[in-house]
């Protein structure tokens, strides 16, 4: 099975099935491999058939969106209305959002079905999906392999077609990290791309939502939908919003591409990096004029990146203290230990790592020695990148140093884990789109390479993937989920 | 007593009148059902952002405008951490680096004659939080988010007040302003203008500042100068017998007169203050100043500026009449229906209306008596239609809800005698019925003409025009 979204697509487009038919067959694999693969925390089985039949109903009358009848699974950091948003969470186990995050109602708005909510590392803090209270998630290439982080639960849902896309958020590497653990292609968009009203915060200058799916052609079809400015979002973009689709064949031939030296040593398995070779070399193929650049404060981006996300993820999850909705422990004596004992109960550990290291980061003496410093560090990184656009179109670089890791290999030591995110950290920091898409094996585990684009040049990543893609067919490849 | 000199400085926070908070499309209107006027926003619920609402800034830029301010091209929110339950985020969207409003200045007058200068350091917007009810639920504390998210102005002064009058007089003075302006209500019993105060004392003729208390929870004028005075005494009585003063935030206690210590400085939270990543920095582009001083109605000092050019007031009556805008409007509306009687219509509005108003605790916009309807009682004065002790029942009469001037002068048959047939009548009588008086001041004995007078305006009632009765009795008595 495991059809794509534009399969999905054309197939109701012609009356080949119906949403609700397609809808029961995702609900039935989910039934099947879910228990596994634990990729979902909630499954709304019932509001999928509705919302499926309000789309084959609303094709029988000539009024089909683009998304019309497709099933998409959520991560649950996205708030939907009347379906638990658990963020992974003890402390948001219990919540229920009255309204849907901006995201949601554009997927509503094109017709797509939701058929549940995600699992992910708890608040979006992790590299692995080991740290959500629901359990961490299967890699469905090797289940003792973690799917990435935090959007792992989505990432591994799409390999294992128990959805033929889903939705995902990228702080630091959430969404590109698991596609390339996964083997499926997924796309960050420029910071500002798509609205983040309704998707719970952890880093608010960092996050971005963005699509997962089998292929860049899937990719356009979701962000299409996702992508555009928000009223109710100050740092949306106004910015118009290209065709994707329409621009996918243009090739990228005489695209000038250029490979950071800083990307390619030193940490960077070998074996990956011959993958990526093979890679680069199908691009030339193509036309594309490949050319080293350097981007020299590469070093400086994971420091960075963690000081500002946790002052702004201390400050964020200050909202979560039990008083007006989520955890709140049993017969709290007073104020204070009614703060306590909730949070303490509420949060994992790696949330309280990162709690305790914002605040110390923000606390009177220290901003200047941090925060500020990470602000300066944060400007000459995004110079760097500024720098490298004036000479070439887009960036190739690795997405993950290594291929998935086993379940519990990195728990105990919490740096090794922060470097998972080392080639993607920084375009979060400059506010720039980044896509993963596989690129072939090691050990039997997926390889992404990733490709950067320049700001709102989400055209041009995908269409420099699709082209790849023509080509290639490691995208198509599938897990053994019976053996 | 003498040898000490008191130095204060006061944050006022005014809520903005906006139609919605500042980060939400709420309403701010006051007295809702608890938790009717929040949403989601305003509730603090996950994945939610705040945009601002723009009618604020242009509120805080007015205020810059009218109070001479820098107003920087860029300003920058800011959050400002700290858990409290009616604070639902955690933390509170402020300003913190750079306020909208930069230094200004103020002028204040705190008696008759004198004035001051007094210097703003800054202004800046920031949301207001939600309330705690503490009485409603046995064990447990009512939270009621209808206020949060209303937009404030926060007013720093400079520690330029030397007494707790002139803390009055400035506090009185910005808050003139801020409804002259129309940005404020200035409602001190709701809680749209509060205001807290930093105290120090140092002995006369020195230079460092001494150690400061802040007072707050003070909701009217009379109390921030009760509070003052007693913060001042307390700090020198303290120091008098050898203790000193620490930092703290002290709490006024209106009903025992006192102020309390709430929490010391190393109690105090550390706010982890840093630039709200959910919203841009505000641009505010030279048009937009332009634009906003062309809107600005008249203010205070140019009205006042304006009585003593062209109406040619004292100083002092220009300084009262336009301390209160509602008053300010009250004189201008009489004065559209008698514009030659400025004077006369000033000794009424801050002699007999300021009294009656007083006596009664109502508000000028609220008085029984109206503009036009005091216009026509300076003018039936001027008319000579009644005297200006008449004129003192016909205004009693009009406050009781009896009518206009006009129909109270018919209805009581108040109108003045002048028909000089009918004076002479009366005189007649009176000199026929008091012939040793007569003798008296035919002798010389002038001041007798004075006791005719009252006999005569007695038999009239009152109503003789006096100038009358004194020309015709002088001529008969010759």
């Amino acid at each position: 099975m495991a059809n794509s979204v534009i399969g999905i697509c054309q197939g109701l487009a012609r009356g080949e099935f119906s949403s609700v038919e397609i809808t029961k067959d995702y609900l039935a694999r989910m039934q099947q491999h879910n228990p596994t693969l634990n990729c979902f925390i909630s499954v709304s089985e019932e509001l999928a058939l509705n919302q499926a039949r309000q789309a084959d109903a609303m094709r029988a009358a000539g009024n089909a969106g683009p998304l019309n009848g497709v099933p998409i699974a959520h991560k649950d950091l996205f708030c939907t209305d009347g379906v638990r948003t658990s963020c992974g969470s003890r402390i948001l186990d219990n919540f229920i959002a009255p309204y849907d995050a901006t995201l949601i109602e554009h997927f509503k708005r094109d017709g797509a079905v939701m058929l549940g909510k995600t699992n992910m590392d708890e608040f979006a803090m992790g590299s692995s999906n080991e740290n959500s209270f629901y359990g961490p998630v299967a890699n469905p290439w090797n289940i003792q392999h973690v799917p990435g982080g935090s959007s792992g639960g989505s990432a591994a849902a799409v390999a294992a077609g128990l959805a033929p896309a889903a939705t995902g958020t990228d702080t630091g590497g959430s969404i590109r990290q698991p596609a390339a653990f996964c083997g499926v292609t997924g796309i960050k968009p420029t910071y500002g791309r798509v609205s983040r009203y309704g998707m719970i915060a952890y880093g608010s200058s960092l996050d971005q939502g963005g699509p997962f799916a089998r292929s860049a052609e899937d990719c356009a079809l979701l962000l299409q939908t996702m992508a555009g400015f928000d009223p109710r979002d100050s740092t949306s973009s106004e910015e118009a919003v290209p065709d994707y689709s329409a621009r996918l064949g243009q090739g990228i031939e005489g695209v000038k591409i250029g490979l950071p030296k800083e990307y390619f040593a030193e940490g960077l398995d070998s074996r990956l990096a011959a993958v990526i070779e093979n890679a680069i070399d199908e691009l030339r193929k193509l036309g594309a004029d490949i050319k080293e650049i350097s981007l020299p404060n590469t070093g400086l981006s994971i420091p960075t990146y963690y000081v500002i996300a946790m002052a702004e993820c201390s400050s964020n999850l200050s909202r979560f203290d039990g008083v007006r909705f989520g955890h709140r422990c049993d017969d709290p004596v007073d104020l204070e230990d009614l703060y306590k004992r909730s949070r303490g109960e509420g949060f994992g550990a790696e949330v309280k790592r990162r709690i305790l290291i914002g605040t110390y980061a923000l606390s009177a003496g220290y901003y200047d020695a941090y925060y500020l410093k990470a602000q300066q560090l944060r400007r000459m990184i995004k110079n760097d990148f500024q720098n490298a656009f004036e000479n070439v179109d887009l960036i190739l670089a690795p997405t993950t140093p290594g291929v998935a890791f086993k379940i519990g290999a990195k728990t105990d030591d919490p740096v090794s884990m922060y470097l998972q995110d080392i080639y993607t950290i920084s375009l979060n920091l400059a506010g720039l789109p980044g896509m993963s898409l596989p690129v072939g094996f090691v050990d039997g585990l997926p390889v992404g390479m990733q490709l950067i684009g320049n700001y709102f040049d989400e055209a041009g990543l995908l269409a420099a993937a699709h082209s790849y893609q023509q080509v290639s067919d490691w995208h198509l490849q599938t897990p053994d989920l019976e053996s | 007593m003498s040898d000490w000199e008191s130095v204060i400085g006061l944050e006022i926070h005014a809520q903005l009148a906006t139609v919605s908070k500042i980060f939400s499309g709420a309403s701010t209107a006051f007295g809702a059902e608890p938790n009717t006027q929040a949403c989601a926003i305003d509730l603090g619920m996950p994945g939610v952002l705040p945009v601002l609402n723009r009618e604020a800034v242009n509120m805080a830029i007015r205020f810059g405008v009218a109070i001479g301010a820098q107003i920087d091209p860029h300003s920058v929110f800011a959050r400002k951490n700290y858990f409290y339950p009616d604070l639902p985020k955690g933390y509170q969207i402020s300003q913190f680096e750079l306020p909208i409003v930069g230094k200004g200045h103020i002028s204040i007058s705190p008696a008759e004659g004198e004035h001051k200068e007094i210097g703003i350091t800054r202004a800046h917007l920031e949301e207001d939080a939600g309330k705690s009810i503490h009485d409603q639920f046995p064990d447990q504390t009512g939270i009621d988010l209808n206020r949060a998210g209303t937009p404030l102005l926060e007013i720093v002064s400079e520690p330029d007040m030397r007494s707790a009058k002139e803390a009055v007089a400035y506090a009185r003075k910005i808050h003139s302003l801020v409804r002259y302006l129309e940005i404020c209500d200035g409602n001190m019993q709701e809680g749209s203008f509060r205001c807290d105060a930093n105290v120090s004392v140092r002995r006369k003729g020195e230079h460092e500042l001494g150690t400061r208390a802040e007072l707050k929870n003070i909701n009217s004028f009379r109390f921030l100068e009760r509070a003052i005075n007693f913060e001042i005494e307390r700090q020198i009585d303290l120091i008098e017998d050898g203790g000193q003063v620490v930092q703290e935030t002290r709490l006024y206690d209106a009903e025992r007169d006192e102020t309390r210590s709430m929490r010391s400085k190393e109690e105090a939270n550390d706010y982890r203050y840093f630039p709200d990543p959910d919203l841009l920095p505000v641009a505010i582009s030279d048009e937009d100043i332009a634009r906003i001083r062309a809107e600005l109605p008249e203010l205070p000092e140019q009205k006042k500026q304006r009585y003593i050019g062209e109406l040619k007031l004292s100083d002092y009556n220009a300084e009262l009449l336009t301390a209160n805008r509602d008053t300010a409007l009250f004189f201008e509306a009489a004065l559209i229906d008698s514009p030659q009687l400025s004077a006369q219509l000033v000794n009424w509005i801050l002699g007999d209306l300021a009294g009656a108003l007083n006596r009664t605790g109502l508000d000028i916009s609220a008085a029984p008596i109206t503009p036009p309807m005091l216009a026509q009682l300076v003018a039936r004065i001027a008319d000579h239609t009644i005297s200006g002790k008449i004129a003192k029942e016909v205004f009693e009469a009009m406050w009781q809800g009896e009518g206009s001037a006009d129909a109270i002068i018919e209805a009581r048959g108040l109108k003045q005698i002048t028909d000089s047939s009918a004076i002479e009548t009366l005189i007649d009588e009176v000199i026929a019925a008091n012939p040793e008086q007569v003798e008296q001041f035919r002798a010389g004995k002038d001041k007798v003409l004075g006791f005719f007078v009252g006999q005569v305006m007695k038999q009239s009632q009152g109503k003789a025009n006096p100038g009358q009765v004194n020309a015709i009795l002088r001529d008969k008595l010759k």
